[in-house]
């Protein structure tokens, strides 16, 4: 039997006294007399003790009760309205402020003297060619290691015939060929399915650019025109540049965000 | 032949580029008269008067190249047979306008003389509305920004609300405040007045509707409640339709529209179908609603069973204003200025008139574009107007609806044609977007504010600026001009009110 258990293992086996619960309730209702006498008579440094512990104790005693009354009675709405009234048709949209515009301008102009554009997502996992092309052995004894295969999703154009097979040294297999992306407006917070022109720029290498690989973080330019979007001069935009947000080949579709 | 001559070296300085189609129209007006002029024989040409429908007018007769607008109004007005003379406006071949004589725009266009040319006249108002020039008086009272107000129909009250949450009504022979309302508990967002000048509806930011009585300030009825988020604009219906101004259309940010009953001081119908926020609602004289939303569309509905009729589509961004034509008319086409009545009869009339066109519906949207659209008959839009290089915030008809300005965060208005959508001249002057305009009540005049803290007013005739009215020391969130065209009010972020008067 471990140590401590002797009380328990008594009162288990003999019970308790006969007069245990009227004496334990009657001790327990002289708690605040016992409490009370404490707080008056103690003196020095136990009092201060005492009387630090207990202001503690009465503080939070005080939080709990304010917070249970504040859940019975139903308090109104704070009276003060907001400041910065508008009228309705600068209620959706967020005003920038004047310092903001400027230093925006010139931060827009300094980037594009440096020839950088902003994108939703600026830095990318670089693939290695290991991993986006896989070796395919040909030849009658298998030795002949010159034709690569793209393992991940690519865009092909609409007149696009493949090179004799003898010849190609790039095969992009037809399971990994999509035509479609799914482009979410930024501000519209809408998705449409729109058909891809073609593959902008591949952040990992040219190569893939002009094999049309297309993997996260690739721009692509996609056809807008059932957005109805026009320019100033009264034309119809149909292209326009997105970027691929997440990995073609482990999803099976592609998702991208419109770059406006 | 003097005369002609003066008006001719007058013409250099005082015509304006834009009612020429070539840009270097004015080498046509260097070019001397031909030798011709100084015989004994007059050039003339056959014209034929038309109105804007296309209607003629008598039939074709003989004038000297040389005649003036004034000798064409005196010819027209004697073949319109009216009591008064009607101040014209002459267009040839409904393109350019006559100036000073027919023989420029003649030249102008390269018509020939052999063949009848119609010449279409177009009445404008009989009165004239002068200009405003300076700011008669700064009403102070409101605790924090004023975001709308509205002149009652007749002209004779003054409404505004404000960021502090009240509705102040403003004496306008004294120019100060009248009465102060109190009753909403956020920002009031719109106020509209009712077609018969009687009751003013504002809504709030907390999304409830309180009516007000102008003349003793206090509420009428009880608050309308129902919506669930901020009311966004407010419709009553046309005195035609009925002339105890019963009915009120809100629209408001969770995408439905309500038809209050203010009599009964309940909600009559909900209008669901869109799936984002309704940011305009007007009735049409026709008894359909039209509203458009941020989902892009535009939907058509009618007004007494609440079933929608059309789904108007086309804008690549969220649709943030709409102007009926008949807008002016129906706000104020049942008082007659001398008297300060109402007549629904009157309404029903000049609705009538100025429709033998049906009512036409311009929408502009944060795509830069605005659609010109025939709501009650085609789903597909009458013209699209681009040219704006940033979003557009407000679109207003002229109150003889033949023209229309659009107002836009790009710093210009844009003035149009009001029946063919086509753009006619650019308004610049503002220094940041252009946040509201008001047209007199002659057509004539253009009134904007804008964000940079001025009021500009424009004429049209010329496409310039006519006064520029500094003084708001904040954004200027709304102006409005008056119907007897006396007054202009705008209010801002500055907390004032300011009445401008000539």
């Amino acid at each position: 039997m471990p140590q401590n258990e002797h009380i328990e293992l008594h009162r288990k086996r003999h019970g308790y006294r006969l007069d245990h619960h009227e004496k334990k309730r009657k001790k327990e209702s002289r708690e605040a007399h016992e409490r009370s006498h404490k707080a008056r008579k103690l003196i020095g440094l136990k009092a201060k003790l005492y009387h630090k512990q207990r202001h503690a104790e009465k503080i939070q005693m005080k939080k709990t009760i304010k917070m249970h009354e504040q859940r019975r009675t139903k308090q109104k709405n704070d009276d003060k309205t907001p400041e910065g009234a508008v009228p309705a048709y600068l209620l959706d949209r967020e005003g920038q402020s004047r310092a903001k515009v400027l230093s925006n301008m010139i931060k827009q102009k300094r980037k594009e003297k440096a020839g950088k554009w902003e994108v939703p997502l600026p830095k990318v996992r670089a693939q290695g060619e290991t991993e986006v092309l896989k070796v395919i052995k040909t030849g009658k004894r298998q030795k002949k290691a010159w034709k690569r295969m793209v393992t991940k999703v690519c865009f092909v154009g609409d007149g696009f015939t493949r090179k004799p097979p003898k010849y190609e040294r790039f095969i992009r297999p037809m399971g990994l060929r999509f035509k479609k992306a799914h482009v979410t407006h930024p501000e519209l917070k809408a998705t449409f399915c729109l058909p891809i022109l073609g593959v902008k720029k591949n952040p990992s290498s040219p190569l893939y650019t002009s094999l049309g690989v297309i993997t996260k973080g690739t721009v692509v330019e996609v056809n807008v025109s059932e957005l109805g979007l026009v320019t100033q001069g009264g034309k119809v935009v149909w292209g326009k540049y997105a970027q691929v947000t997440n990995n073609p080949e482990n999803d099976g579709c592609i998702n991208a965000v419109l770059l406006v | 032949m003097s005369t002609a001559n003066q008006q001719r070296k007058q013409l250099s300085t005082v015509l304006p580029i834009w009612f020429y189609p070539t840009l270097h129209s004015h080498n046509t007006l260097r070019e001397d008269p031909t030798p011709r002029m100084t015989s004994e024989d007059v050039e003339r040409l056959l014209i034929q008067f038309q109105d804007e429908e296309g209607e003629v007018l008598g039939s074709p007769f003989d004038v000297p190249l040389d005649i003036t607008p004034d000798k064409l109004q005196l010819v027209c007005n004697a073949l319109l047979q009216k009591e008064e003379p009607v101040p014209l406006a002459f267009f040839v071949r409904g393109e350019a306008e006559v100036v000073s004589s027919l023989r420029l725009c003649v030249q102008a266009l390269g018509v020939e003389t052999e063949q009848v040319l119609p010449v279409v006249y177009q009445p404008q108002a009989v009165f004239r509305v002068r200009a405003v020039a300076r700011c008669t008086s700064t009403l102070q009272g409101h605790t924090e920004a004023v975001i709308s107000t509205a002149f009652s129909p007749t002209g004779k009250y003054l409404a505004s609300g404000s960021g502090d949450t009240t509705v102040r009504f403003w004496d306008l022979m004294t120019e100060t405040p009248h009465h102060t309302a109190k009753g909403h508990t956020h920002w009031v967002l719109n106020i509209a007045w009712s077609p018969d000048g009687k009751k003013l509806a504002s809504g709030c930011k907390n999304s409830q509707i309180c009516l007000w009585d102008p003349v003793t300030g206090t509420q009428l009825g009880k608050t309308l409640t129902g919506h669930t988020k901020w009311i966004t604009w407010l419709s009553w219906e046309p005195l035609h339709l009925n002339p105890e101004c019963r009915y009120l259309a809100s629209s408001s940010k969770d995408g439905s529209i309500r038809v209050w009953d203010t009599v009964l001081g309940r909600c009559e119908k909900i209008l669901t179908g869109h799936t984002q926020s309704v940011t305009c609602v007007k009735w049409g004289g026709d008894g359909l609603l039209y509203t458009s939303s941020q989902d892009r569309t535009i939907k058509v509905w009618r007004a007494k069973d609440g079933v929608q009729c059309r789904t108007l589509q086309g804008h690549a961004h969220w649709v943030n204003t709409l102007a009926l034509s008949t807008d002016y008319v129906l706000r104020t086409g049942a008082f007659e200025p001398a008297t300060a009545t109402v007549n629904p009869q009157d309404l029903t009339g000049s609705c009538k008139d100025h429709g033998s066109a049906p009512e036409r519906l311009v929408s502009g949207s944060d795509d830069f574009t605005l659609f010109m659209w025939n709501p009650a008959e085609d789903k597909k839009p009458l013209a699209r107007m681009t040219g704006h290089s940033a979003l557009v915030n407000e679109v207003l008809f002229s109150p003889d609806a033949r023209l229309l300005a659009s107002a836009s965060f790009d710093k210009s208005i844009k003035i149009w044609d009001g029946r063919t959508g086509k753009y006619l001249t650019s308004l610049r002057g503002h220094v940041a977007s252009v946040y509201q305009v008001a047209w007199s009540a002659d057509s004539r005049l253009l009134v904007s504010g804008s964000s940079d803290s001025t009021l500009k007013v424009w004429d049209i005739k010329t496409g310039k600026l006519n006064m520029d009215l500094p003084g708001h020391a904040d954004e200027v969130y709304a102006v409005d001009w008056s119907p007897d065209g006396q007054r202009v009010a705008s209010g801002g972020k500055d907390k004032c009110l300011r009445i401008w008067r000539r």
